[in-house]
C-alpha cells in the first residue's frame, strides 16, 4: 500500500466515524452558536456594542468550540488501541496525524466557518466584514485543529486531559485570534484587511510544516509512556 | 575534541559534587550583590525628577521580568538538549527550573502593577507588555501542570520537552501578534519604554541587582536541582553512601 493511499484510508475512516455519529458532527456547531449566543446576554443588547464585540465574539467562540471537539481527536483511538495499530503501519505517523487533522477540521472548522456569516449578521456586523470574517476562519481554524492537535497527543493518555488540554494550548491559539480580529475590526472600519489574512496564512504554512513532527513526537511519547 | 567532559557533567552524583561547592559562592555572592544593588536603589540613589520615589520598584521589578524571559528559554534549550540525548539531569532542570521562572513571572507582574497605581493612576493596562508577560506566566503554569498530570517520570519528561520547545516557537509570534494587537486596539496612551537614556546614579545599582537577582535565581536553582538529584536517585548507592555519612 503505498504512503498516500495510506492517509487516504485514514481520512475516510475518520469522516465515517464522524458521520455515523451525528451527534458529534452538530454539537461543536450548536455550543458556538449556544457562546455566542451568552454575549449578548451578558453585556446587554446595545446594538451599537454588539457590531463592535460581534468579530472577537464569534472568534473566541469558535476557539472554545474547537477545543471543545479536540479533546476527542484522538481519544477513542488511544482507548481501543487503534492508534497503536496506526503507530505500527508503515505509513510515517506525521502523516497519518495529518489525516486525523484534516477530517477534524472538515467536521467542526469548515461548517463553523460556513455557519459564521449567520452569527455576523445577528450582531450586526455591516456586509462588508462578512468576506473577512469567512476567510479568517477558513485560515484560522485549521491552524486551530493543528496547534491543538498538539495538546491533545500530549494529554491523550491521562483521564482528566480536558482541562488541561485548554490550559496548553489557548495560549498558543492567541496570535490566531488576534489576527483574525483584527482583520474583522479593519473591515468592519473600512480598512483594508488583507495584511492580516495574509499574516494568518504563513503562520497557517508555518503551522502545516512543524505542527505534524511535533503531533507524532507527541503521540508516541503518550503512547509509549 | 572528546565529549566525555559532557557525559561526565550529565551524571548526577558528578554534579551533586561540583554543585556542592559551587553553592556557598554562588550564594554569598548573591547575597553581597542584592543587598548592595537594592541597598544603593532604594536609599542612596536621587528619587527621580517625574515619579519620585515610586520609580525605587524598578530595582526588583526589571530583574523579575527580565529572569522570568531568560529562564524561559534556558528551559526550553535544556528540554531541547534533554529530548535529543536522553539526559536525565536536563530533565531534572527542567522540572526545577519551571517553578522558578513562573515566581519570577508572577513577582514581575505584581511589581508591575503596584508601580503602575502611582505611574499610571491604574493596577492594570492592557499593554503589550503586560499582556505578553501574563501569557507567558500561563506557559508555565502549562508546564508545571502537564508534569503533575503524567504519573510517569520518563513520559512526563519527554512532554514537557515537547510542551517547551512548542512554546519557545510561539513565543516570538505571540510576542509579535500581542504588539500588533495593542498598536490596532489603541493609540500608544501609554509607553514604558521612555527612559531610553537613564541616569548612571540609578543605571549602576540597577545592574548590581539584575546581576544579584541572576545569582540568587542560580542559587536557588541549584539548591532545588540538588534536592532533586537526592530524590531520584534515592535508590542508587552513592546517594545511599552520602545519607549513611550524614545520618
Amino acid at each position: 500500500m503505498s504512503v498516500m493511499s495510506g492517509f487516504g484510508v485514514v481520512l475516510k475512516r475518520d469522516l465515517h466515524l464522524a458521520f455515523r455519529n451525528r451527534g458529534d458532527l452538530i454539537n461543536p456547531l450548536v455550543f458556538f452558536m449556544l457562546v455566542a449566543t451568552l454575549f449578548p446576554l451578558g453585556v446587554g443588547p446595545d446594538p451599537e456594542t454588539l457590531m463592535i464585540m460581534g468579530g472577537g465574539v464569534i472568534w473566541v467562540s469558535a476557539l472554545l468550540s474547537n477545543l471543545l471537539a479536540m479533546d476527542s481527536l484522538f481519544r477513542s483511538d488511544f482507548e481501543d488501541g487503534s492508534l497503536e495499530q496506526l503507530m505500527l503501519a508503515p505509513q510515517p505517523l506525521w502523516m497519518t496525524a495529518m489525516a486525523k487533522v484534516i477530517s477534524h477540521w472538515l467536521v467542526t472548522g469548515l461548517p463553523l466557518t460556513l455557519l459564521s456569516p449567520v452569527l455576523a449578521i445577528m450582531f450586526g456586523l455591516p456586509s462588508e466584514a462578512l468576506p473577512a470574517i469567512v476567510a479568517t476562519l477558513f485560515l484560522g481554524t485549521p491552524l486551530l485543529s493543528l496547534i491543538g492537535a498538539i495538546g491533545a497527543g500530549l494529554t491523550v493518555g491521562l483521564r482528566k486531559g480536558g482541562i488541561l488540554l485548554s490550559l496548553l494550548t489557548l495560549p498558543l491559539y492567541i496570535p490566531v485570534l488576534i489576527l483574525g480580529t483584527g482583520a474583522i475590526d479593519a473591515a468592519v472600519s473600512g480598512m483594508a484587511w488583507h495584511g492580516h489574512l495574509l499574516w494568518q496564512g504563513v503562520l497557517l504554512v508555518l503551522g502545516i510544516t512543524f505542527a505534524p513532527l511535533a503531533i507524532s513526537a507527541s503521540l508516541r511519547i503518550s503512547v509509549s509512556g | 575534541m572528546k565529549w566525555t567532559f559532557f557525559h561526565r557533567m550529565s551524571s548526577p552524583k558528578w554534579f551533586y559534587d561540583f554543585s556542592g561547592q559551587c553553592l556557598p559562592w554562588v550564594g554569598l555572592l548573591a547575597l553581597a550583590l542584592v543587598v548592595t544593588g537594592l541597598t544603593w536603589g532604594l536609599l542612596f540613589t536621587p528619587p527621580d525628577y517625574l515619579q519620585g520615589n515610586s520609580y525605587r520598584i524598578i530595582f526588583l521589578h526589571v530583574p523579575s521580568a527580565s529572569l522570568a524571559m531568560t529562564i524561559y528559554v534556558g528551559l526550553a534549550v535544556t528540554a531541547a538538549i534533554g529530548f535529543v540525548w536522553k539526559i536525565k539531569l536536563a530533565d531534572m532542570a527542567v522540572s526545577c527550573l519551571a517553578p522558578i521562572g513562573a515566581s519570577f513571572c508572577a513577582l514581575a507582574l505584581i511589581s508591575g502593577s503596584i508601580w503602575g497605581k502611582p505611574t499610571w493612576g491604574t493596577w492594570w493596562v492592557w499593554d503589550a507588555r503586560l499582556t505578553s508577560m501574563l501569557i507567558l506566566l500561563f506557559l508555565y503554569l502549562g508546564l508545571i501542570a502537564l508534569r503533575e498530570a503524567i504519573d510517569s517520570r520518563e513520559t512526563a519528561a519527554r512532554a514537557c520537552a515537547i510542551l517547551a520547545m512548542v512554546g519557545v516557537v510561539n513565543i516570538p509570534i505571540i510576542k509579535f501578534s500581542v504588539d500588533w494587537w495593542n498598536t490596532l486596539h489603541q493609540g500608544a496612551t501609554i509607553k514604558i519604554t521612555t527612559e531610553s537614556s537613564m541616569a548612571m546614579e540609578m543605571l549602576i545599582p540597577l545592574l548590581i541587582s539584575i546581576a544579584g537577582f541572576y545569582l540568587f535565581s542560580l542559587f536557588v536553582f541549584l539548591l532545588r536541582l540538588r534536592a532533586e538529584i537526592i530524590s531520584r536517585e534515592q535508590r542508587t548507592t552513592w546517594v545511599k553512601a552520602l545519607l549513611g555519612a550524614h545520618s
